[in-house]
């Protein structure tokens, strides 16, 4: 297992915390929750080694649409960089409704 | 032959296979009465999982809710069957018994307090081992002592279906509903070929499985009290169903005689085919004549 953090500028906080997903072969859940300080914070635990470059990409794409002041817990079992940019999405997406 | 009502009928299901454990639990409530106890955000994970190189997660993949089903208290416990193959660990076993036992408490202080548990599982953790063992214990017990108060109902959907450990909390159980897609047994047909060899049981052979561990030979054989469509609501009512019913008069675990005399009566020389076997035991018929 291995693990990661990135952390991104906000602009705005955040009132409702969001979980979805499974530590499923192939799947992750994430952990979405109203951040402190300036900036959001991503914790990453994978089951997948060496891909630290892959998770930047991914969070920096996400990021750069996404400007909600966050702390972000990923929990990961193989997740394909697809299907972590959907659960992300569908985490902010709840966290919205 | 499909008719076209059969495929409105199966175009119009609403799918519990689909549902993960949080998805099951909640939708056995009744409208706006649930909540969950111990979620993710409480972060009440396994502490043995990440130092063995496994990714935990928050809930230990066990999902505990409280609230009302038809209009009566009760608390569902769901296995999420894609985490480590709904195992049971030292955190998902301690929710598990923890919330059958404040059921059993607030049914004793005169509150009955159903249990329903929805078990896809492979049985004990095995990165946890001995402490695995210890929790699937506690559930026994702590389902022997409710099923006095309230009834316990296990809802095995599938796919994962449930083995090893857990296969005997379901046995404990007051009532068992199952789906075709679900299979309940105590060893797996992977561990009795890895036990005994392929000419015991191949376990590539799926129609043998479903044969022996099958929801569908389960109910037929009297093991279990419903056979159920892959339907959320039709899960939901047999479980008010239940529910409604109340402690049976006599638990199907309790019958002893009867399943020692049924198996000594089994000529075991030689191969028995699944329909056979539900004749012998007599027990396809409706779901109500086998408690």
């Amino acid at each position: 297992m291995e693990q990661i953090e990135f952390d991104y500028p906000a602009k705005r906080k955040i009132s409702q915390r969001a979980h979805v997903g499974v530590v499923g072969s192939g799947e992750l859940e994430v952990l979405l929750e109203p951040g402190e300080g300036a900036r959001s914070q991503v914790f990453i635990r994978t089951s997948v080694h060496g891909f630290q470059e892959t998770w930047k990409a991914v969070l920096d794409r996400f990021f750069a649409k996404y400007d909600g002041l966050v702390r972000i817990q990923i929990n990961d079992a193989g997740g394909t960089p697809g299907s972590v940019m959907l659960r992300l999405e569908q985490a902010v997406e709840v966290s919205e409704q | 032959m499909i008719t076209s009502r059969d495929r409105m009928n199966f175009l119009n299901r609403q799918s519990f296979l689909e549902l993960d454990a949080r998805g099951r639990a909640a939708a056995l409530f009744d409208q706006g009465t649930s909540r969950e106890l111990v979620g993710p955000f409480d972060r009440v994970e396994s502490p043995w999982l990440a130092i063995q190189d496994v990714t935990p997660q928050e809930d230990d993949g066990c999902v505990v809710m409280k609230g009302k089903i038809a209009g009566k208290a009760a608390v569902a416990v769901a296995l999420e069957g894609a985490f480590q193959g709904g195992s049971m660990g030292e955190v998902s076993g301690e929710k598990m018994t923890a919330a059958i036992d404040l059921a059993c408490a607030d049914s004793e202080k005169g509150l009955p307090t159903s249990a329903v548990i929805l078990l896809e599982t492979g049985g004990v953790r095995l990165q946890e081992a001995n402490l695995g063992l210890g929790a699937v214990a506690e559930v026994i017990a702590s389902i022997l002592t409710l099923r006095k108060h309230a009834p316990v109902i296990c809802v095995t959907a599938g796919t994962v279906g449930c083995f090893g450990g857990m296969s005997l909390a379901a046995a404990v159980s007051s009532y068992i509903v199952l789906t075709r897609e679900a299979r309940l047994g105590l060893n797996g047909p992977e561990v009795i070929e890895q036990e005994s060899g392929i000419d015991e049981w191949d376990s590539g052979d799926r129609a043998l499985a479903f044969a022996v561990n099958g929801g569908e030979q389960r109910y037929g054989m009297g093991l279990a009290d419903a056979l159920v469509e892959d339907d959320t609501p039709q899960i939901a009512d047999a479980v008010r169903h239940f529910i409604a019913k109340g402690v049976p008069p006599i638990h199907r675990s309790s019958q002893v005689e009867l399943y020692r005399s049924r198996i000594g009566a089994l000529d075991t020389s030689r191969q028995w085919d699944p329909n056979e076997l539900r004749r012998a035991w007599g027990m396809n018929g409706s779901k109500e004549d086998n408690r």
